[in-house]
Parts: C-alpha cells; sequence; structure tokens
C-alpha cells in the first residue's frame, strides 16, 4: 500500500486573495517578516496497490483529472509506504 | 423554448429559473435530474448558481463528472443552447466548455447586490436583444467570480469577441471601480466561439419582474426564444478570428 500527499498550488502568475489575506493577518500580530503567503490544498490518499510507480502515475491521472485543475493550479506528488494499514487512518 | 433546468446536489437558484420561464415568461420548462443522459425533448439547457457537492475541491470540479453534464457537453456540441449561471459557469468551465478559471473574489467576500453589465457581444444566442454597449442591471450572489485566463487566453477571447459581459459603471464604463470580484478585465460573461454556449456570473433569472427590483434578465430569455427560430451557423474556422452570430 502507498499513501500519497498530494500538494496543490495556485500557479504563481495567478493572483491569491487568500493567501494576501492570511498575509495581512499576520503582519497585524506583528510578524512583519513575512513577505508573501500563498494558500494551496493538501490531499492524502492511501492506496490498495502495491506497486510504486504505478501508485504513482494513478495519483498523477488523478490529479490532472480532478484534484488540480491546471488552468489554475499547478500539484507535487511525495509517494510513502504504508506497511501497517492500521496506521493508514491515523493522523499522527 | 422548451428548457431543461439542472439540478444537482447543492443547486439553489433552480426554482429561480424555473419561475423566470414558467410564470413571467409562459414558456414550458422542466427540471432536469444530474442522473439524466437524455436531453433531446429540449431546445435550452441551464445549469443553475448553487453549491453544487458544497463547492468541494472546487466549484464545480465534483459536478462536472455526473452524468447530465457529459450530456450537456454533447447537446452544446450538436448546437443546442447552454447558459451557465455563476455555480454554472463554474461547472462549464471545469467541463472546458470554456475557458478560463473562476477564483476566490479579490475582497475575499461574498458579494451579493446589484451590478451593471455592459453588452459586449449582441451575436450570441442569448444577446440578440440586446444593443452593443447597452448597460444590464442585473445581481451577483458569488464568493468566487473572480474571472482569470493566462494572456494567451485572455486576448484570443478580446480578439474573437466572445467576452459578451463587462461589469461597468451605470453609464458603461469599465472602471476597476465598478468591478465586484477582481475578475481580469472585467469581464462577466463569455461565451463559446459559436454563441449558443454563455457562461456568465450574474443571475438574470432573478431580474425578470419589477417587483424583484428589475426585469433586465428577460431581454437574456426573449434572445433565446429569438435564436431559436434561426438557425445557428456552423463554428467559425479555427483562428479565423470572429464570432460566429445567430443573425
Amino acid at each position: 500500500m502507498y499513501r500519497a500527499e498530494v500538494f496543490v498550488r495556485l500557479k504563481p502568475v495567478v493572483n491569491d486573495p487568500a493567501g494576501l489575506t492570511i498575509r495581512a493577518g499576520l503582519h497585524a500580530l506583528g510578524f512583519e517578516s513575512v513577505t508573501e503567503v500563498r494558500a494551496g490544498k493538501y490531499l492524502v490518499l492511501t492506496l490498495n496497490e502495491p506497486d510504486e510507480a504505478t501508485a504513482r502515475r494513478q495519483v498523477e491521472e488523478m490529479a490532472r483529472q480532478l484534484l488540480a485543475n491546471e488552468v489554475i493550479e499547478d500539484f507535487r506528488i511525495e509517494m510513502h509506504p504504508v506497511q501497517d494499514p492500521i496506521a493508514v487512518g491515523g493522523g499522527a | 423554448m422548451r428548457t431543461g433546468i439542472v439540478v444537482f446536489p447543492g443547486t439553489w437558484s433552480d426554482r429561480d429559473c424555473a419561475h423566470a420561464l414558467l410564470e413571467v415568461l409562459g414558456q414550458p420548462a422542466r427540471y432536469v435530474d444530474y442522473r439524466e443522459t437524455r436531453l433531446d425533448d429540449l431546445d435550452l439547457v441551464i445549469l443553475p448558481g448553487g453549491f453544487s457537492y458544497g463547492d468541494y475541491l472546487r466549484c464545480g470540479a465534483i459536478a462536472r463528472f455526473t452524468p447530465v453534464v457529459q450530456a450537456v457537453t454533447a447537446f452544446a456540441n450538436r448546437g443546442g443552447l447552454v447558459l451557465g449561471i455563476c455555480n454554472g459557469f463554474q461547472i462549464l468551465q471545469e467541463a472546458r466548455l470554456l475557458p478560463g478559471a473562476l477564483l476566490k473574489n479579490a475582497s475575499c467576500e461574498f458579494r451579493c447586490e446589484w451590478v451593471n453589465l455592459r453588452v459586449e457581444q449582441n451575436d450570441t444566442a442569448f444577446t440578440l436583444d440586446c444593443r452593443p454597449g447597452q448597460v444590464l442591471r442585473i445581481p451577483i450572489s458569488h464568493g468566487e467570480g473572480n474571472f482569470f485566463a493566462d494572456r494567451a487566453t485572455l486576448d484570443s477571447l478580446e480578439r474573437e469577441g466572445r467576452i459578451v459581459f463587462r461589469y461597468c459603471t451605470p453609464d458603461g464604463r469599465i472602471t476597476a471601480g465598478a468591478n465586484p470580484n477582481g475578475s481580469l478585465a472585467n469581464v462577466a460573461g463569455i461565451s463559446n466561439a459559436r454563441g449558443n454556449v454563455l457562461g456568465m456570473m450574474p443571475h438574470p433569472e432573478r431580474a425578470c419582474e419589477p417587483l424583484l427590483g428589475g426585469e433586465d434578465g428577460l431581454m437574456m430569455f426573449r434572445s433565446a426564444i429569438r435564436a431559436l427560430s434561426h438557425p445557428l451557423p456552423n463554428p467559425p474556422h479555427e483562428g479565423e478570428g470572429v464570432t460566429a452570430g445567430v443573425a
């Protein structure tokens, strides 16, 4: 089994009102050093698939078809082997 | 004009559309369930506003894969009239029937108010009865209507005359102050090349009676009725640089 972490980010050319608002909040808290905040999405998928390359290809296809909108977003995928099925549901 | 009004889980403006068509315009209309695949009995399909599938992942992202949206794609390719309003516009973009995407409003606020729209093109099926440059008053109600397209796409929309509505001042000027959501080039609505598919953020179905504050939305439905009495021409060749009309 594999656990895929999918990071979906707005492309650099796309304006990010949420990121700008979060930055303003951080500035209001006194974190003046923050020059930029980009907000994105983080998805964790667990796959019942023994081969890592196959699992990654599947997740890439999922990202292209549904998880990301490539008109405005990029994505990055990290794959991690999962040994113990009980650990799958745990957040730690 | 026989209209189908698509209902997804989370659609909220379906009854407003039905009221405008049945009660105000006296036209036949029926609801179309999101699992339906046959649209042969229809002239116009409306994808109404709302929050299909709770806007999970992205607005319209899940609705795009429903059986009815596959059927709407085929219906549009056959020349059927398709109007995507608000969430319906978002779905049409996710389905790649229209280009670009709709981002979170620049203000990060949900905006619910009357806006002014300048008619940029009156050769689509939904704007035949308008004059170029005419200002329509129609309400918006959305949190994610901030139109975005990359430079090449925006340039081609401009060149091909596919920007149908822009947010404007009451006297028709395109200004930053008249833009309620940060949309590029004040874009409020666009069409496909053939002019039979239109997506817009404002809600024409909520501007069909004086009691509700205005009836400029009726012009769009009346245009569609008139368009149906004229056949749509074939789509223009790639790169021809003109919008297909329904002259």
